[in-house]
């Protein structure tokens, strides 16, 4: 007993070791990216300054002075929140036709969705930049909006369909059969009680559309531009400032990471699938 | 008014037909009970009555007006389903008030309705209560609640009490019999239990893989069962069923005879065998009796305590007026 117990144990450290190495292996850019940010551009550089140096603010009075980060920041959260709002619009009735009345096709068009996901998304640069400077869409909010929703579509289609499918069909039958019409089912029933799968979708979905590079950096210039267009702007010709470049980089991805650690939860959640209730 | 037909209806899920073309009637009020073994079809044709499966062909009429085509939420029919299906998210009160809040009914009269059928179901005391903080039964008192207060035109169960406990489910056969002695509202019940069917109904309709076998009132299936199929469905013990020489003596096939028509005598009978399994239960006495050269078991039922133990021999003999027979094809010879 007493050795069953302590190799449980033993296994038990170890496993609790690995995972701190796996966290720190993950944490370390962020922390790194964040400690530079608050280094001179001269002194990043520096082998010996790499952990004692003199802390500045100079990169972000310079990033909101000269590059004006909050019209970056405001465009990114109009562009994720709405791209958001406007998938599950589409989403929830879509996967709950799918979830609730499925036809012999349903898994077809399921993997039709998924497939769209394995296009190279330079295979449509062109096509996309020239229609959509024919059309004077190119750099608008509303483009972004448009395009980072439907990329995101097929993942949100497919997670709320997996959630979708965990509600018993009786429910969603009762709910017919107490007079209610497909509308009012989906507001009074399902999204009440897919809640929890609904946010977690939504939280994905939103960072999916934060993080978002291709599209942002490309089809803006500066009225719809992106924290993505932010960062990669930061290319100097002189070379990488990377004092200012870790500066951008941690004002980028700040909101995501603090928006993440609140909702772990729902993000782990999210990730599994449904698989873990 | 709740009077449904069904005319030529037909289902079919991808090549395979469930339900082949069939007819049926339920008169406003009656309490029609769909009975037969698992997969005959009778939840498919439950749900085909409420509009959760489209029909493949035929037509289904609610007081003479077609709603083949109208949507279940149209269709003024209440159900309570097996798992009840009550809406976890919302209290008790809140899941009975649904329908009527979907149907625009004000505070007040809500209110009323609520309240009188949380007396009548005793739910009084569980209004604010969600459904996961209450048990199987009161769960289905809930489920019934929602239904009643919407005063439908019809009342459709589907194996409402398969997942209740077998005291409570004798109690919840008695409420719902009640029930309708009192709303005289047209119920359909399916059950795969012959004993609830036998119990309830005014009309059971025996199906058998899809096909409607014997429409009836209890007593009419059980004493004149139209074929060998309904004969050893309704009754408990089954009845017993006799092939070779004594079927041919009588000119039938197969003969069937229920174990209370049997008689335990002294001496004198005409069949005889001994006994295996004597079930005393005090008021009757089951024999299950071997070794008669007719069946491999017979059973037989006497009332009282008869002092017949395992292995003692024991002389039957049938009453021939109630001897059932039946010809090639399983059907009863008149």
């Amino acid at each position: 007993m007493a050795i069953v117990a302590q190799s449980s144990n033993a296994s038990r450290a170890s496993r609790a070791t690995l995972a701190w190495i796996v966290g720190l292996l993950f944490f370390f850019p962020i922390f790194w990216m964040v400690l530079t940010s608050f280094k001179t551009d001269a002194d990043a550089v520096k082998p010996e300054f790499l952990i004692f140096f003199q802390p500045t603010l100079e990169n972000y009075l310079n990033m909101t002075e000269n590059y004006d980060y909050w019209r970056f920041a405001r465009n990114s959260v109009i562009t994720a929140v709405f791209a958001t709002i406007f998938a599950l619009a589409v989403g929830i009735p879509c996967a709950y036709a799918m979830a609730f009345n499925p036809s012999r096709s349903t898994k077809d068009v399921l993997m039709w969705m998924l497939s769209t996901k394995m296009l190279p998304a330079a295979a449509v640069l062109y096509p996309m930049t020239f229609l959509t400077k024919s059309m004077g869409l190119f750099d608008t909010k509303f483009l972004i909006i448009v395009v980072l929703m439907l990329i995101n579509l097929p993942i949100v289609i497919w997670m709320l369909f997996t959630y979708f499918k965990e509600i018993p069909k009786e429910i969603i039958e009762a709910g017919q059969m107490d007079g209610v019409n497909t509308w009012g089912e989906i507001r009074e029933i399902l999204i009440p009680l897919a809640w929890g799968g609904i946010a977690s979708t939504a939280l994905l979905c939103f960072i999916f559309c934060w993080n978002e590079a291709y599209w942002t950096v490309r089809l803006t210039t500066t009225d719809a531009a992106t924290l993505s267009k932010l960062i990669e702007g930061n290319r100097a010709p002189e070379g990488l400032f990377f004092g200012r470049l870790s500066a951008v980089s941690t004002a980028a991805v700040g909101p995501i990471v603090v928006l993440g650690w609140f909702c772990q939860k729902q993000l782990v959640q999210g990730l599994t699938f449904g698989a873990v209730k | 008014m709740g009077r449904i037909q069904l005319e030529s209806v037909t289902k079919s899920f991808g090549d395979v037909q469930v339900i082949p073309p069939l007819d049926l009637t339920i008169e406003d009020g009656e309490f029609a009970v769909f009975v037969g073994p698992s997969g005959c079809g009778k939840s498919t044709l439950l749900r085909l009555i409420a509009g959760l499966e489209e029909t493949t062909s035929g037509s289904i009429m609610i007081d003479g007006q077609d709603v083949t085509q109208v949507s279940p939420s149209k269709r003024g029919l209440a159900m309570v389903f097996q798992t009840y299906a009550l809406y976890p998210h919302m209290t008790v009160r809140k899941n009975i008030a649904f329908p009527m809040r979907m149907a625009g009914l004000s505070e007040a009269e809500q209110e009323k309705r609520i309240m009188a059928a949380a007396e009548s179901l005793n739910l009084t005391d569980y209004l604010d209560r969600k459904p996961g903080q209450l048990s199987g039964g009161q769960r289905q008192r809930v489920a019934i609640g929602r239904a009643i207060v919407r005063d439908p035109e019809a009342f459709l169960f589907d194996e409402p009490l398969s997942n209740l406990d077998a005291a409570l489910r004798v109690g919840m056969r008695l409420e719902i019999t009640e029930m309708h002695e009192r709303m005289k509202t047209t119920m359909i019940y399916v059950t795969h239990d012959q004993v609830e069917a036998m119990t309830m109904a005014d009309k059971i309709v025996v199906l058998r893989a899809g096909v409607i076998e014997q429409v009836g009132s209890p007593l009419e299936l059980y004493r004149a069962p139209r074929s060998l199929f309904v004969a050893g469905f309704i009754g408990s013990p089954k009845m017993n069923f006799i092939e070779g020489e004594e079927a041919d003596k009588r000119d039938a096939k197969t003969i069937g005879i229920r174990p209370e028509h049997i008689d335990v005598v002294e001496d004198g009978g005409i069949w005889q065998g001994k006994v295996g399994v004597a079930e005393h239960l005090g008021s009757d006495t089951f024999f299950h009796v071997h070794g008669t050269n007719l069946a491999d078991t017979l059973t037989v039922r006497t009332v009282g305590d008869v002092a017949l133990r395992h292995g003692d021999t024991i002389q039957l003999r049938p009453r021939e007026d109630e001897l059932l027979r039946f010809d090639d094809a399983g059907l009863r010879i008149a």
